[in-house]
């Protein structure tokens, strides 16, 4: 079972900056464990653009699909068998990351 | 009732959880298990009031319910996916154990009580799922539609599937905090039934005490080493054992200094102080008390004694400091004051009220035990204005009727 781990960071709050040496630690460990697919750490949202060509043309847009205090900051990708470690294993990462972390299922 | 739908009721009680916990298990989802335990006990009414009863009805709904399981995957898999339909009808997997911790109810509980989904999620299915009330019967009891219940249970049982939510027992270390999220939910259910809410609601639902104290029960015996469960119960059965003296033939809540002792359950009560007497000696032992235990203790100081001036409030008020360090809530810093009142005098106990406002400004016990105290105090026209607030702020019939009393009694 696969499950998208998103990163939380909030602007008017953000997390601690230092956290990269404990974030490769935790990936390692992922890795050696088994859970780990893919992780990547995101730029911020000013560098996003939105692109709609679901009309007559492309409508390119600068910015974030939606602008708002909390934005994603970086994601995972797990394999694990069931929520309970995938719950586990989150705790862990929202300690390591220092910000909030969802947990969501892939279809 | 006549034998047979005497034993149809005590069948539900005792098998509906037992049936649907081991459909889940076989099957993987929760959907077959409620839907097949409905019908078989659907099959239950007609059959046995026709036939008489099985000679073992327990084993005979969990045969009725495996094969109505299987014919509605038959019919869902006609189709396609011949393959996986011959795996699902040659799960051989071994029942688990009775009586072992391991026991399949014991499962059932713990994914509809999972922390990933919604506390009145957790609450509807545990009432559905392991209580086996029915969906309209749970809506009636916390006041909404059918239909946004069943819409709630709907999704609590997708978003199990969806996120695979997992079907078994929790880690060891992770134990302690899920049992206590399923104490939460059963002390949710019995505190709505202890003090029901809405303008035509009874003051004292019955039913839902009821099943929170079976529902209780059964945890207890299925984790019978576990103090904080056993605490729950207590404090469950001697808050229960009140009740009969808790309302008035007119309708009104009867505060604890007028209730009529004697009216008192002495069976519950004799049952609730044998747990607190358990869970002293453990206690003794250097197990250290959880806040259910606490509060049962609590409430055994209250029922061991034979009126309001014979409790032993400095008992109850070293209970409440107790708790103080492990629940920094306002709520139990409130009770606490109570007791400094009894112990100390109203005006000290004003004193540790006034500083909860900021916190408890929106909570009608909060302007209840003001206005209390400063009716004590002499102070009527502060007290009256309490006396409003909580008035306006009471959702509970009986306690409503109480409150207005006392404010017209002030002179």
């Amino acid at each position: 079972m696969q499950y998208l781990v998103s990163v939380i960071d909030d602007k008017s709050n953000p997390g601690s900056t230092d956290r990269q040496p404990a974030i490769s630690a935790f990936n390692e460990r992922l890795i050696a464990e088994g859970y780990w697919v893919f992780a990547g750490g995101l730029a911020d949202t000013d560098a996003a653009t939105v692109i709609d060509n679901r009309g007559e043309q492309a409508v390119v847009s600068d910015g974030p699909f939606v602008e708002s205090k909390e934005y994603l900051a970086g994601v995972w990708v797990w394999e694990v068998p069931d929520l309970d470690v995938a719950l586990k294993l989150a705790a862990e990462a929202s300690k390591v990351c220092d910000r909030k972390i969802e947990v969501r299922p892939f279809q | 009732m006549s034998d047979v739908e005497e034993a149809i009721t005590r069948a539900h009680h005792d098998e509906w959880a037992r049936v649907v916990a081991a459909l889940t298990r076989r099957f993987g989802d929760l959907d077959i298990a409620e839907e097949a335990a409905a019908e078989a006990f659907t099959t239950a009414v007609e059959r046995w009031r026709a036939d008489g009863l099985p000679p073992n009805p327990g084993a005979w709904l969990t045969t009725t319910a495996n094969r109505k399981a299987i014919d509605r995957i038959r019919r869902e898999n006609k189709r396609d996916d011949k393959h996986k339909e011959a795996q699902m009808l040659h799960d051989n997997t071994p029942p688990e154990p009775l009586g072992a911790i391991d026991d399949d109810r014991l499962r059932l509980i713990f994914t509809c009580c999972h922390p990933a989904l919604a506390v009145e999620a957790r609450v509807a299915l545990t009432l559905r799922m392991v209580g086996g009330l029915t969906v309209p019967e749970i809506a009636r009891a916390f006041l909404v539609q059918g239909s946004t219940m069943e819409q709630r249970i709907t999704r609590a049982k997708a978003k199990i599937k969806a996120a695979r939510i997992p079907y078994r027992m929790p880690s060891a270390d992770d134990l302690p905090a899920r049992v206590s999220g399923v104490l939460a939910v059963l002390f949710l259910v019995f505190n709505e039934g202890y003090l029901a809410s809405g303008p035509d609601t009874d003051p004292v639902r019955h039913d839902l005490t009821t099943e929170a104290i079976r529902l209780t029960r059964l945890i207890r015996a299925l984790l019978p080493q576990d103090g904080e469960v056993a605490g729950l119960l207590a404090l469950m059965l001697l808050t229960e054992a009140r009740r009969p003296a808790r309302v008035s033939a007119g309708g009104e809540l009867v505060a604890l200094d007028e209730q009529d002792r004697g009216a008192w359950d002495a069976a519950l009560i004799a049952e609730g102080h044998r747990l607190v007497r358990e869970r002293l000696a453990a206690a003794a032992a250097g197990v250290a008390p959880g806040r259910y235990q606490i509060l049962a203790a609590i409430n055994a100081v209250h029922t061991s004694a034979r009126d309001m001036r014979d409790t032993d409030w400095s008992q109850v008020l070293a209970l409440y400091d107790q708790l103080v360090r492990l629940d920094r809530s306002p709520i139990i810093a409130l009770n606490r004051a109570i007791a400094v009142a009894e112990l100390d005098g109203p005006e000290v106990a004003l004193a540790i009220v006034d500083r909860l406002a900021e916190a408890l400004a929106g909570y009608h016990a909060y302007h209840a035990t003001r206005a209390d105290l400063l009716r004590r105090l002499g102070q009527s026209q502060q007290s009256r204005a309490a006396y409003d607030r909580a008035i306006e702020l009471a959702g509970n019939t009986g306690e409503t009727a109480y409150l207005t009393r006392r404010r017209d009694q002030l002179q």
